[in-house]
């Protein structure tokens, strides 16, 4: 690299930022962004804030705004243990799927790492939440934040009126069910999030006002039709089987009041909203990872950092994308960063210089040239299981020595399914991908029946995959909060 | 366009709200430990702060997930060494296959959950028992005062706190060593130019002078200009420095009867006493020092862990404390110098007829040295019931009363309940406050 050629045009030099360095930045990033490597992304809100403010955010699920309850005092207390010892560090940014998109940069950061990160987040995640299709279909990233400022106003007056110990025992059983409560398959059946907001708080209101249940306007008792027909209206009626717990709640407990409804709601949103999260994490990394080296390594071709900044970018970079091996003490499993950056690097070495292996396995982009449309079409239209599958290639197996272990609890050894050669190159990306699916990750629990007219058992199955049963004590524990949410009794069954 | 906003002056303590809740939450965790520190640490030291160790279990937020036994599963792995398809790997024995998951950030391990109490913290769970009022919570709880001292001359400052004699003599020795022309020779000189001006038609020798007095004049105006009057380098700022209130010495007398009907509980409210008066005193005082008296038929001056744990036995006789305190008083703690005060826990024995001895020994000698000399019964509760009224009791209570009807600054008071410790205190400090109202 040719040194000093271009000196009068560098951003910065050093380690120290100030407001000014910062735009400047951006500003020439921006012109990469859009120029070179064609992102589509929300306005950045970019806040600078100290590590204590990062540690707030940490705490309260990344948010800026939470409403208050006791965990995340718990979790804010256990990483500022961490923290304070030294254990852990903080994360250099926190970014929000929100129009205009906000991050979070510490203020310890030195500019390279400002910059590094502004690249990983504002455009690099910011493109992601704007284009991935799950982002786009279940969440609301223009009101989001509006509507957590209202969940923890709305919070706040039920403590206010109900008391704060009444509202965290809610929160405590909503809690507990909020993995279990998102829609997986189909949209929630609501127009839009601020529309039924606006319908919910005149409903409730209203409902508020009088008092009178809705179950008490139903006949008396009735005697079962002998075809069963009736179990089939009652399931028709509800919906069943229903697998967002706490939407079924909040519809159809017949002891719940309506700010308990809300508060559930409130939950399940927050719940719903990280659920593209969740999906898509090797993808979402790996973009704001490439969309990072791209940027700087631009920047430092064009002579616009100089090779002091771009040492420590590397230096930062690296750390993030490593992968210990299986064998290795610091071992965590695959490494989401890693694989996402290794798989979309590989993409454009494919679709630029691809080799008779890449041909025979990706005939539709190899040798094509147009990587950026390639990882455009990628970002937007696949979540992590489905990305795998269709574009791990045998070059990143064998970069990384994957290998696919299979384990049958009954014996006492674990069999080797796969490796990295090519008669295992299809079964362990089989396998990969089926790992990172949500659907094997978190059980599939749902509510098949209840009467209301009757018994008002709460009736729940758990649909086991591969003999994989629930884990115990948490089970017990969660019922329990299940049972107190709706107040009758509860059943859960396991079914093969 | 980015919009750039820095919110690092934001209010900080976010999550302080978060806080309060999670320590009500574990509520009886954190009582567990503050009274352990009421137990085992220094008079002195229990207001530092601590730990609270919280059994996981109990703050555990559960919800439905895999066990990570049981059933059939498949990994996928990076790193292969020397693997094969269709190899073997045993599991490691007791363990199921794979490796185990370490702690989760939910706090999913086994281990205890450790957090530090503030100061604030565990002084307001030990006030809790106590039934303070809140308003002398806050004032027990707050950090000392401070007020600005000065503290030398600085080279920055406010204007307010300009030093203008050091300004004005630095100027001074700098004009004069730099030769600043004086303005008085400026204006000579040019009164003389005046002069000369004003000759109509000046000689030779006057049109000479009037040339080299104005050329001296110019020089000596552009020397001025060059040594300005005052420089920003002379000025100089009073400096100040926060140091804390003044306040004198105290010293604390702790007597207490450990003989053996003193047991675990009345040695526990003895000392939630003890240190409620030390935290009255170390607000009040720079430096409190602690002098223990423990006593049976003889009495000795002990450190405090002797004073609080080690046992002994023989008869009761109070007057032995108060002889010791007298001796200690007059050895080490003249009551010029030092604010004396005296605090004593008994079960209310004592031998019969020394009681009479105590009257003597506090009325002629120690209540005219002590500030405050504090005497708590320790009772049992069965016993509160129908110890109703002052005036009957043990000997030395009633020879005690005679004590507190001569002298306003004996308090004296029955406890059966940690409760019941307060009030001894509350004239000490309704004295204070009437203090602070007249300054």
């Amino acid at each position: 690299m040719p040194k000093g050629k271009r000196k009068p045009e560098l951003l910065f030099q050093g380690a120290d930022w100030d407001f000014d360095t910062l735009r400047r930045t951006y500003d020439a990033m921006e012109q990469i962004a859009r120029e070179d490597l064609d992102l589509d992304f929300y306005r950045n809100q970019i806040e600078i804030i100290s590590s204590e403010q990062m540690l707030d955010a940490y705490s309260s699920v990344g948010m800026p705004l939470m409403y208050r309850h006791w965990s995340f005092g718990k979790h804010f207390i256990h990483h500022e243990r961490l923290y304070r010892k030294g254990a852990q560090g903080l994360a250099y940014e926190i970014v929000i799927n929100s129009n205009p998109c906000i991050s979070y940069c510490m203020e310890e950061n030195t500019m390279p790492l400002q910059a590094l990160v502004i690249a990983h987040a504002a455009f690099g995640h910011n493109h992601f939440f704007k284009n991935n299709h799950l982002f786009r279909q279940w969440t609301d990233p223009d009101g989001f934040l509006e509507y957590l400022n209202y969940a923890k106003a709305y919070i706040q007056r039920c403590e206010e009126r109900h008391g704060a110990v009444e509202v965290e025992r809610l929160l405590d059983s909503a809690h507990a069910l909020m993995p279990s409560s998102v829609f997986r398959h189909r949209r929630p059946p609501a127009p839009s999030e601020r529309e039924a907001r606006a319908r919910e708080r005149l409903r409730l209101e209203e409902e508020e006002r009088s008092v009178n249940y809705l179950w008490d306007a139903m006949p008396g008792s009735r005697r079962p039709a002998p075809d069963g027909s009736d179990l089939r209206e009652r399931l028709r009626s509800m919906r069943l089987p229903e697998e967002n717990l706490l939407y079924f709640i909040e519809n159809h407990s017949p002891t719940l009041k309506p700010w308990q409804r809300q508060v559930l709601r409130i939950v399940r949103n927050i719940s719903q909203y990280f659920y593209p999260q969740k999906q898509t994490q090797v993808m979402n990394e790996g973009c704001a990872c490439f969309v990072h080296w791209e940027m700087l390594n631009r920047l430092h071709e064009r002579g616009r950092i100089d090779d002091g900044a771009m040492i420590e970018v590397l230096h930062h970079h690296t750390n993030v994308i490593t992968q210990p091996d299986f064998d290795d003490r610091r071992f965590g499993g695959i490494n989401p960063y890693a694989l996402g950056f290794a798989m979309m690097q590989d993409i454009k070495r494919i679709c630029v210089d691809p080799t008779e292996e890449d041909r025979a396995w990706f005939p539709e982009i190899a040798g094509k040239g147009d990587w950026r449309g390639v990882l455009k079409d990628a970002w937007a239209n696949y979540r992590d299981e489905s990305f795998i599958q269709q574009y791990l290639s045998p070059k990143v197996m064998r970069d990384f020595r994957l290998f696919a272990c299979a384990d049958e609890a009954a014996e006492p050894w674990v069999t080797v399914s796969g490796i990295h050669d090519e008669r295992g190159y299809l079964d362990v990306r089989e396998a990969l991908a089926r790992s990172r699916d949500i659907a094997v990750r978190e059980p599939d629990i749902q509510i098949v029946d209840v009467d209301l007219l009757g018994d008002r058992v709460l009736r729940l199955k758990h649909f086991e995959r591969d003999g994989i049963p629930l884990e115990r004590a948490p089970r017990e524990a969660t019922l329990a909060h299940l049972r107190h949410l709706w107040g009758h009794g509860v059943a859960l069954e396991e079914t093969r | 366009m980015a919009n750039f906003i820095d919110r690092r002056l934001n209010p900080k303590d976010k999550n302080l709200g978060n806080r309060r809740r999670f320590i009500r939450r574990v509520r009886s965790y954190v009582k567990q430990a503050v009274d352990e520190a009421v137990k085992k640490r220094g008079i002195a030291d229990v207001d530092r702060g601590g730990k609270v160790s919280v059994p996981a279990d109990s703050i555990h937020e559960p919800h439905f997930h895999h066990a990570s036994e049981g059933g059939r599963r498949e990994r996928v792995l990076p790193g292969n060494k020397h693997f094969r398809a269709g190899d073997r790997i045993d599991k490691p024995p007791g363990g199921g296959g794979g490796r185990g998951r370490k702690g989760a950030p939910s706090g999913d391990g086994e281990d205890d959950f450790v957090f530090a109490l503030s100061r604030e913290e565990l002084l307001d769970v030990f006030f809790e028992d106590l039934e303070l009022p809140d308003m002398i919570k806050k004032t027990l709880k707050e950090v000392e005062a401070t007020e600005p001292k000065r503290a030398g001359i600085s080279v920055t400052g406010t204007p307010g706190n300009l030093n203008v004699r050091r300004t004005m003599r630095n100027a001074f020795g700098r004009r004069l060593a730099l030769r600043r022309p004086s303005d008085a020779a400026v204006s000579a000189l040019r009164a003389r130019l005046f002069d000369l001006e004003e000759i109509h038609e000046p000689d030779e020798a006057q049109r000479e002078e009037l040339l080299a007095i104005r050329a001296e004049l110019d020089e000596l105006l552009r020397r001025q200009k060059r040594v300005p009057y005052l420089d920003p380098l002379d000025v100089r700022y009073n400096y100040f420095e926060p140091k804390p209130r003044p306040k004198s010495n105290a010293v604390m007398f702790c007597l207490m009867d450990v003989s053996a009907s003193m047991g675990e509980r009345e040695k526990d409210l003895a000392k939630r006493f003890f240190v409620l008066l030390h935290l009255f005193l170390s607000r009040r005082y720079e430096r409190v020092e602690l002098v223990f008296i423990r006593h049976t038929h003889y009495a000795s001056e002990v450190d405090e862990d002797t004073f609080f744990h080690s046992r002994e036995t023989g008869g009761t006789v109070v007057s032995t404390a108060l002889r010791e305190m007298q001796r200690v008083v007059e050895e080490r703690y003249a009551p010029s110098e030092w604010n004396i005060y005296a605090a004593q826990a008994s079960d209310g024995d004592n031998y019969t007829g020394d009681s009479a001895g105590c009257v003597q020994l506090l009325n002629e000698g120690l209540m005219g040295l002590c500030q405050y000399f504090a005497y708590i019964e320790i009772i049992a509760e069965e016993e509160a019931r129908f110890l109703k009224s002052d005036r009957n009791g043990t000997e030395l209570w009633l020879a005690y009363r005679q004590v507190a009807e001569q002298w306003g600054n004996f308090a004296m008071k029955r406890i059966s309940r940690p409760s019941d410790i307060y009030p001894v205190f509350r004239e000490l400090f309704a004295r204070r406050s009437a203090k602070a109202a007249d300054a």
